[in-house]
């Protein structure tokens, strides 16, 4: 005689309990209706707090009944957690969906072909456009990452193949200067260079600023991703005669190359939406300035903050198209930092 | 057999003129950061010690901030007291809101939510620390305010026995109270990330022990994953509080800066100093862009002082771990 076990999950939920719970939702929701509808409660506010109050109440009630208090508790934490979980989602969206809403009235071609020359920022938005603040912000991210992008690399190179005395110094000031307020790293260039040898504001003088902001990240991207490369690689380029230097540049620069690349993204991410050190180093214009030394410039971020500061409806559409352009910019930047980076490490 | 045969034989080389070169290079390269440190504080310094001289310690504690005149030809005077306090309120009263909330979502990510859940939410709030400050208070001032203010009022009828949130004007938007909500969400994201390591460190086999002598999610959770957490949130918390104390541009939107301290915080008045520094740049006289400096190398080492703390904790966390 054959036994056949079929294996089990006790811990499942069956049918009874899952038609339990939809009941426990529903009855809440009704609850929730019923409130709204015969006491002095009105509003979504109070339609969602009453809605979390009630359906926490109820799957408590029901764990209690079915398993005793400590079920209560954890029926009760688990509707907190989601509540939380949901907290945060919601602004998310929010942002994501008004953004987009509130960005298409002034996104038409003549944004990405005009600058603010003849038109001005609180005219009808069928005349004038951003190009400038979109090639400056290319111009400013372009010439920061040019900057940052080396020397973040090498500091990641000291802690991942010097290894010397410094390098817990140094991993510790990298990660005090990831902190240091973006306002900061704009009065710092302010004053020593802008009212030093650059003469005035200029692009470089932004560049300068955002490439602060920028070396932290793309240090420690660089550092986590240089740690990935294979100790025996190292040794190997050794064995074979070659000098340090050599296994550095020919061997281990390469294996971490898409690495790097991602480093350099997420660092470009962080840095073109910053607004605050622009204002104190580039100053902002209205048509597109070739030269970063010379002269102000102007970038995506400082537009919609100039725009918002305009205060007009005009002005807000433009304000709002910006921060969409911006937003869907820094996001394709994440979105293929992160598509790279999932690619390497499989 | 004399002593020195069992001593082993000592290999020296000399490295090459290229890898003196190039450690050379890296070296200096590695010491960028302590350069910029180094610089940011002398910069300022310099620039500034006219106002510090000048005002001493009541730079810091005096509220007013009185520009040149350049009419009555009077030199203005300066202090930051005011903002000071108010960044501090804002950036507690965020680090109130977000706290919470991140834990909880962390918890919820590692630990509570089925499995194809977990990598879209992961990113949806990677995603949200990738947006720039200038949208969050675009949000913040056009979304968020209209729906804070009734908010505000609320709790002004019901809670306003409560002298913080009593309002001696009638006016609620650019609160401190709105400000700390825009700062809340943007530094969930940062407190998440951290949380959310650490608990996915807690060790899986106490978990499964906890199970096993029958506690439910909540008590594993409890006696495991909190208690091994616990240290990684407070380091996450201080770096959430670095970026608020820093945060500017955002502020700026949703924040009536007054140059009084005012506990009151629902009321439409309330302090940044890093506002304050973008707010009066652009008519700032010569010895009052002094006084900014002096204001931003305060900021400066505060949020200095928060980072190092939040990386001591975090330090001592993964050494006791």
């Amino acid at each position: 005689m054959s036994v056949s076990v079929l294996p089990t999950q006790p811990w499942r939920a069956t049918p009874r309990i899952m038609a339990t719970e939809a009941a426990g939702v529903l009855a809440a929701l009704l609850l929730t209706l019923l409130t709204l509808r015969f006491t002095g409660f009105s509003g979504r506010l109070a339609a969602a707090v009453l809605f979390v109050a009630f359906a926490t109440a109820i799957s408590s009630g029901i764990e209690w009944r079915r398993r005793g208090f400590e079920a209560a508790q954890d029926a009760f934490v688990r509707a907190m957690l989601l509540t939380a979980s949901a907290l945060v989602m919601l602004p998310l969206l929010s942002i994501l969906w008004t953004v987009v809403q509130n960005g298409r009235a002034a996104l038409r071609p003549n944004f990405f072909t005009q600058d603010l020359t003849s038109a001005s920022g609180t005219g009808p938005i069928d005349q004038g456009g951003a190009i400038h603040a979109i090639v400056g912000s290319i111009e400013l991210v372009a010439l920061a990452t040019l900057i940052a992008m080396p020397l973040g690399v090498l500091s990641a190179l000291y802690l991942t193949e010097i290894r010397g005395r410094l390098s817990g110094t140094i991993r510790f000031l990298t990660q005090a200067m990831s902190g240091v307020p973006s306002v900061v790293a704009g009065l710092f260039v302010y004053s020593a260079w802008v009212l030093g040898p650059g003469k005035g504001f200029s692009g470089f003088a932004g560049a300068l600023a955002l490439a602060i902001l920028m070396l932290p990240t793309v240090a420690r991207t660089a550092e986590e991703v240089l740690k990935l490369v294979p100790e025996h690689l190292r040794e190997a380029g050794l064995a074979l005669g070659g000098t340090q230097w050599r296994t550095v540049a020919g061997i281990v620069l390469p294996t971490a190359r898409s690495g790097l690349i991602t480093a350099g993204i997420l660092g470009v991410a962080r840095i073109a939406g910053e607004t605050a050190p622009l204002i104190l180093t580039v100053f902002g214009a209205v048509a597109i300035n070739t030269s970063m030394f010379n002269g102000p410039v102007s970038a995506l971020p400082l537009y919609v903050f100039g725009e918002l500061k305009l205060g007009l409806d005009t002005a807000f559409a433009r304000a709002w198209t910006g921060a969409l352009v911006l937003m869907f910019l820094v996001l394709v930047l994440f979105a293929f930092a992160r598509w790279l980076g999932g690619r390497n490490t499989r | 057999m004399s002593d020195a045969a069992v001593q082993p034989r000592e290999i020296t080389t000399s490295p090459r003129p290229s890898d003196r070169v190039f450690r050379g290079i890296v070296t200096a390269g590695g010491l960028t950061s302590l350069v910029v440190l180094a610089l940011i504080a002398i910069f300022l310094y310099v620039k500034s010690h006219a106002v510090f001289t000048t005002f001493g310690w009541h730079f810091i504690t005096d509220a007013n901030w009185t520009p040149d005149d350049s009419v009555k030809m009077s030199t203005g005077h300066y202090g930051i007291g005011a903002m000071l306090v108010g960044t501090l309120i804002t950036s507690v009263m965020a680090i109130i809101f977000a706290v919470p909330v991140a834990i909880g979502l962390a918890l919820f990510l590692t630990h509570y939510a089925p499995h194809w859940m977990r990598a879209p939410l992961t990113l949806l709030v990677d995603l949200m620390a990738a947006i720039p400050s200038v949208v969050y208070g675009l949000w913040g001032f056009f979304v968020l305010m209209p729906m804070a203010i009734n908010w505000s009022m609320l709790i002004n009828h019901y809670l306003g026995f409560i002298p913080i949130f009593s309002v001696p004007v009638p006016i609620f938007d650019r609160s401190p109270f709105i400000a700390s909500l825009v700062l809340a969400v943007m530094i969930v994201p940062i407190i998440t990330a951290i949380a959310r390591e650490v608990y996915a460190q807690a060790p899986r086999d106490h978990i499964e022990a906890a199970y096993a002598l029958g506690s439910t999610k909540w008590a594993a959770m409890r006696a495991v994953v909190l208690p091994h957490g616990r240290a990684g949130v407070i380091g996450g918390t201080m770096l959430g509080l670095g970026r608020a104390l820093g945060e500017t541009v955002a502020v700026y939107m949703v924040l009536n800066l007054v140059y009084s301290v005012n506990f009151h915080v629902l009321q439409s008045a309330g302090g940044s100093v890093a506002s304050m520094i973008v707010n009066k740049f652009g008519e700032a006289t010569s010895f009052e862009v002094q006084g900014l400096m002096a204001a931003g190398l305060v900021l400066f080492l505060l949020t200095l002082l928060v980072n190092f703390a939040a990386d001591l904790v975090v330090r001592l966390a993964s050494k006791g771990a």
